[in-house]
């Protein structure tokens, strides 16, 4: 018989605080962000597909066509080519490929790169309708940076 | 005015009350969804329908559309007659208790003698709709749910009764206006807490709400007893829900919370109907709260709770009151 009371007690005495607890939720600011008006910043350590690494002081790539991101890429989806122009010593970059509807964002070609010319990029609102709008130009995306 | 007199007075005055009763019952469902999933966000810490409308306010109306819009399934081999049937007979009943709630003292569609059997009786049809709408879908999930509506409503219809019993021996008398009109003094909340509590949480239970939303339990039974119904068949269960939580609202204004009774207003005979509904909308607010605070009881706690706590107290409540009546 006393525990049948003392149940009713610590069962009701529960039941109001779980109601506060949700009392003071409501009136409590919202911690959600309202996604396509509101962006928060993302972390520096997002890893996003590849991009060319502009060096600012000869606004330029870094990149030596070695060829050594296309050779060690597992899925095969990065394409370089360098071409030697005339009157230069080094080669420049032709074209800088990356067919990201394979790439597994494995981040081996940053790693394996001898002059550290590769960066992970920051963009995460990837979507389109075609297949073709992920084969990234980085060459381009290189050249839309430069000053 | 020729052929207006022909007519009989009371006859127009139903029509009338009928025609506003049925408008109020969609804008009453229409707010309490808007209410119902704007707490839910808050409650949540998120902000809820955001899109359509400032803050999302035409949500609900725009949700409607869409299932107006949308094609009545009937499944394979159901029981066709009982299957359309079931949401007209959860829609229906709702709507005539309406009828003899005083809103305020002059605005009643009808003073019923036995208003509160009446509105009780009508209470417990809808649980007829659960069954018939279970039973006709031919889905297991239904059947279940059908089946613990029944058992539940049982056990919840008891200390139901048995706590508007306390408030009617005190003021003699089944007819609504005539409850309200006695709490001029006091409310019968502070002279009843015991029969109040008892049925604020035999209502919840009533309403198939949560806590005790057994009959359409989500996580078990997919949608419980209207897992097959789409479009309008699906709508009119949920203007039924909503109308059904205010009808049990309303009962608990006019027998504990006094009824229009309040501050003093001009015109106090028709405007009481503004501290009615603050009482009403109150209490939903709190039935909402409730819902998004507690998790589903089980279905033996549902009983134990009922056939335990509920029962025994609303006696020995009833019976103290009979006493002191006497007295």
């Amino acid at each position: 018989m006393k525990q049948y009371f003392s149940e009713l007690y610590t069962g009701g005495k529960s039941l109001v605080e779980g109601l506060g607890v949700t009392m003071k939720a409501l009136f409590s600011p919202i911690v959600t962000v309202q996604y396509p008006r509101e962006e928060i910043d993302i972390t520096p350590n997002y890893r996003g597909h590849i991009d060319l690494i502009l060096d600012t002081g000869k606004n330029t790539y870094l990149c030596i066509s070695c060829g050594m991101c296309e050779k060690s890429c597992p899925s095969d989806c990065i394409k370089v080519k360098g071409k030697k122009m005339e009157g230069e010593k080094k080669k420049s970059l032709v074209l800088f490929d990356l067919d990201f509807t394979k790439c597994s964002l494995c981040g081996t070609c940053v790693e394996v790169c001898p002059k550290d010319a590769l960066e992970y990029s920051q963009e995460y609102n990837l979507a389109a309708f075609t297949k073709e709008a992920f084969h990234f130009d980085i060459l381009k995306r290189l050249e839309e940076r430069r000053i | 005015m020729e052929t207006i007199s022909i007519l009989p007075p009371e006859l127009i005055r139903m029509v009338i009350a009928v025609i506003i009763i049925i408008s109020f019952l969609f804008l009453n469902a229409i707010m309490m969804g808007y209410a119902e999933r704007k707490i839910a966000g808050h409650v949540q810490r998120r902000p809820g329908p955001m899109e359509v409308g400032s803050h999302g306010i035409l949500q609900m109306i725009v949700d409607g559309v869409k299932l107006v819009g949308k094609e009545l399934l009937i499944p394979f081999n159901v029981d066709r007659t009982l299957f359309r049937v079931a949401p007209l007979l959860s829609f229906t009943p709702v709507i005539l208790p309406l009828l003899v709630i005083p809103f305020s003292e002059k605005l009643q569609a009808r003073d019923l003698n036995l208003g509160l059997i009446f509105i009780v009786t009508m209470g417990s049809v809808n649980v007829m709709a659960l069954l018939v709408g279970g039973w006709g879908s031919n889905n297991k999930y239904s059947m279940f749910g059908a089946m613990r509506a029944v058992a539940q409503s049982i056990a919840y219809e008891i200390p139901i009764l048995l706590s508007l019993l306390a408030v009617v021996l005190m003021c003699n008398t089944f007819s609504l206006k005539e409850i309200v009109a006695a709490q001029q003094n006091i409310w019968f909340v502070f002279l009843q807490p015991v029969a109040f509590l008892i049925y604020v949480v035999a209502g919840l239970a009533e309403t198939n709400r949560n806590p005790f939303d057994l009959p359409e339990a989500e996580s078990e039974l997919t949608a419980g007893f209207h897992t097959e119904y789409s479009g309008m068949g699906f709508s009119l269960f949920f203007i039924g829900e909503y109308t059904n939580m205010f009808i049990v609202a309303s009962v608990a204004t006019v027998l504990f919370l006094g009824g229009w009774h309040g501050p003093h207003l001009p015109y106090g005979e028709y405007l009481g109907v503004v501290w009615f509904f603050l009482k009403v909308y109150l209490l939903l607010f709190l039935m909402i709260m409730v819902r998004w605070t507690y998790p589903r009881v089980r279905f033996d706690q549902l009983l134990n709770f009922a056939w335990k706590y509920l029962v025994p107290f609303s006696l020995v409540n009833l019976l103290i009151t009979a006493v002191l009546v006497k007295l």
